[in-house]
């Protein structure tokens, strides 16, 4: 596909009124910090937000995880101004935005389902926004063709929506909220209809794209993997608060609670005994130091540990069996029955594996590294993950 | 530059049910057989008891024209009256107000049930005084016959749009409350308004009972006024009218059709509008 350097670049900013002198072509607005403050929103009895406070640097592309149900839309429609909340403010750039309509926000919004207007061609859809900023016809339909070049759909312009599959019409849409030059880019789950192949393509060319423009953006999602392969930080919501905002790495390897431990990645709890003072904890047949910061009180309590985290060795008289086996290419994934009560899932080197077919008995050991703790919890607590 | 050509996308779900047209079971045939005698023989008797030369005459009698234009003024004027305050009713209950739905179905649905003497005395009741003696005052009356037929078929073109993603899309995009009606929804519910003045269109023109209780000699009242008379006359008025009707109907319907194919917006059909692609979301 042959592009030029016009379109290498990122597009030209579009200004309210026509006949400016056409900006650099580098000159994408900058992106807006964006502050949720002590945001609450009820719809009768149920509390969709309560409280929920987040800062977004500007540029920043930050996720929104949690469970159906957790208040994600709702958050994101509180930015957008479709939902007014009861409490708390939104700041753009330091300015509350509370009693901004929608219109006037200067916000692009992608939607989960499909929102393209059908009576319209890809390239009206994308010029929409121009045409309601009063862009002349000319300089409106070139800036739209750049957009739509943009996110690789040049050659269907002048398609309907219905003759556009769902990851072509995303990508249009994409487009269209892109047009305005948005302060802030809205997400809501852009990604959920369409098929996983499709799904990975799209979700790398909209962080592409995000980077390239600098616009700050807010992406929703119930996937962990979408957030944690995309944003910059992920923020992990439970009951319309945030539990945890952290960079992925830091999510995924020092979650501040049991539940953001067990929502993001795969978690094992392994049965253990807590020092007084808190500090150290024996599990397995050893002792290691505990991270602080945890919630649980000396005596019984769980040790979270990832997959990798555990090692496994055959031994015949060792504390597990191994109750199932999947291989996934360079690391198999061994189910294993620790003292016949606790299940756990540890990765293992494939060639390892071999020596743990099921019915074997293992050896499991904790890392020497520092590991979580939780309060102990009864195996009929377990939280049934989205 | 080498142009490039789009080859137009292929259409999977419009090609075999095509086929599958063609190709209609023997028991549907029958079936199609009987309903078509039904209708077609008392129209074939119709023709035959006419004649030809009845055709000829009934321009030349007194009160054709005057007839015929009052039933088309009233047509237009229904239709135009119906649509301005059903659509925009409909699309404020779907949006704001999702829970009235059900009520206001219930409400469209009175017009149907209630006979329609009472409709004349109440609309008497309240029309302004200016109007009486007009023949807006009927055109008042076929809105409220109308309004079941026309909340059906706008109700149904909205639950095939998601207009409420439409709008917040509109919305975010800078448009207003007119951008988005006029630019958004109104395009979209083409097709769906298109069926609501298909059925106002037939149901004007071949309303009776209301008109000749008011007095008014529409189409219809002037063609029976004439079964006493002149019956051969009268029938030939009647198939006329049909055909006529037929004709109108028919394109109206192809037009709409032949539009909404192109943006994907399904079918302009009597009863209700039937999308070509499906729906997503909600
Ligand atoms: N308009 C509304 N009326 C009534 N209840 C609502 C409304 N919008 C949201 N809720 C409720 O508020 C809670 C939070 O909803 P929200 O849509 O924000 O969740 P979410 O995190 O986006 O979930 P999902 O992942 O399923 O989209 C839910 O319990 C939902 O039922
Ligand atoms: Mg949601």
């Amino acid at each position: 596909m042959a592009t030029d350097a016009t379109h290498d670049a990122a597009p030209a900013r579009i200004s309210g009124a026509a006949g400016q002198s056409p900006a650099p072509a580098a000159g994408a607005r900058e992106g807006a910090a964006v502050s949720l403050r002590g945001l609450s929103r009820s719809f009768g009895q149920v509390r969709a937000l309560d409280g929920m406070s987040l800062d977004i640097a500007p540029g920043e592309l930050v996720a929104l995880l949690g469970p159906s149900g957790c208040g994600k839309t709702t958050a994101l429609r509180i930015v957008a101004g479709f939902e007014a909340a009861d409490a708390g403010q939104v700041l753009i750039s330091g300015k509350d935005v509370s009693g901004i309509p929608a219109a006037r926000r200067d916000m692009g919004m992608v939607f989960q389902s499909y929102s393209l207007f059908p009576n319209m061609t890809a390239l009206d859809n994308v010029a929409f926004g121009l045409r309601m900023r009063k862009v002349g016809g000319e300089r409106r339909k070139q800036r739209a063709a750049e957009l739509l070049e943009l996110v690789g759909l040049a050659a269907q312009a002048r398609q309907h929506p219905h003759q556009l599959s769902g990851g072509q019409q995303q990508r249009v849409a994409l487009a269209r909220a892109l047009a305005i030059e948005p302060r802030v880019l809205l997400l809501d789950e852009p990604l959920s209809a369409l098929d996983a192949q499709v799904r990975v393509q799209l979700r790398e060319q909209i962080r592409a794209l995000q980077q390239r423009l600098g616009t700050t953006t807010l992406f929703v999602t119930h996937d962990q993997e979408e957030a944690l392969s995309m944003a910059d930080r992920v923020g992990v919501m439970r009951a319309g608060r945030l539990e945890q905002v952290a960079e992925p790495p830091v999510l995924y390897s020092r979650p501040a609670t049991a539940f953001v431990a067990e929502f993001v990645g795969t978690m094992n709890r392994v049965p253990g005994e807590l020092a007084a003072g808190g500090a150290r904890v024996t599990a397995l047949g050893a002792t290691v130091a505990a991270h602080d910061g945890h919630e649980a009180a000396p005596g019984p309590v769980d040790v979270l540990v990832r997959p990798e985290g555990l090692s496994v060795t055959a031994a015949g008289d060792g504390n597990a069996i191994v109750t199932a086996r999947t291989f996934r290419g360079a690391v198999t994934r061994v189910t294993v029955l620790i003292s016949g009560q606790a299940e756990a899932r540890i990765d293992v080197p494939s060639a390892e594996a071999a020596a743990m077919p099921p019915g074997a008995t293992v050896q499991v050991t904790l890392p020497a590294a520092p590991v979580l703790v939780a309060p102990r919890r009864a195996a009929s607590d377990a939280p049934a993950l989205a | 530059m080498a142009a490039v050509t789009q080859a137009p996308p292929a259409r999977p779900a419009s090609a075999p049910a095509r086929a599958r047209r063609g190709r209609l079971p023997a028991w549907r045939w029958a079936i199609l057989a009987v309903a078509g005698i039904y209708f077609l023989l008392p129209l074939y008797a119709a023709l035959r008891f006419a004649g030809i030369k009845a055709y000829g005459s009934v321009f030349s009698r007194t009160g054709f024209t005057d007839a015929l234009w009052l039933s088309v003024r009233l047509a237009i004027v229904t239709t135009l009256i119906t649509l301005a305050l059903m659509v925009p009713t409909t699309v404020y209950v779907h949006l704001r107000l999702p829970r009235l739905r059900r009520l206001l179905e219930g409400i469209t649905i009175l017009p149907i049930v209630i006979p329609p003497v009472v409709l004349i005395v109440g609309v008497l009741q309240v029309a302004p005084g200016s109007l009486k003696a007009t023949p807006w005052l009927l055109a008042l009356e076929y809105v409220i016959l109308a309004m079941p037929f026309a909340y059906r078929a706008i109700d149904t073109g909205l639950r095939a749009l998601d207009v409420k993603t439409l709008t917040e899309a509109a919305g975010s995009l800078g448009a207003g409350w007119g951008a988005t009606l006029w630019r958004v929804i109104l395009p979209n519910l083409r097709t769906a308004m298109l069926s609501a003045t298909v059925l106002i269109i037939a149901l004007v023109l071949g309303e009776f009972t209301m008109a000749s209780l008011d007095l008014y000699e529409t189409f219809p009242v002037w063609i029976v006024q004439f079964d006493q008379t002149d019956a051969a006359t009268s029938v030939a008025a009647s198939l006329g009218a049909l055909f006529v009707t037929w004709i109108v109907l028919m394109l109206i319907t192809w037009a709409g059709t032949r539009q909404a194919r192109r943006t994907g917006g399904g079918e302009v059909t009597l009863f209700t509008v039937a999308r070509t692609d499906t729906p997503t979301g909600s």
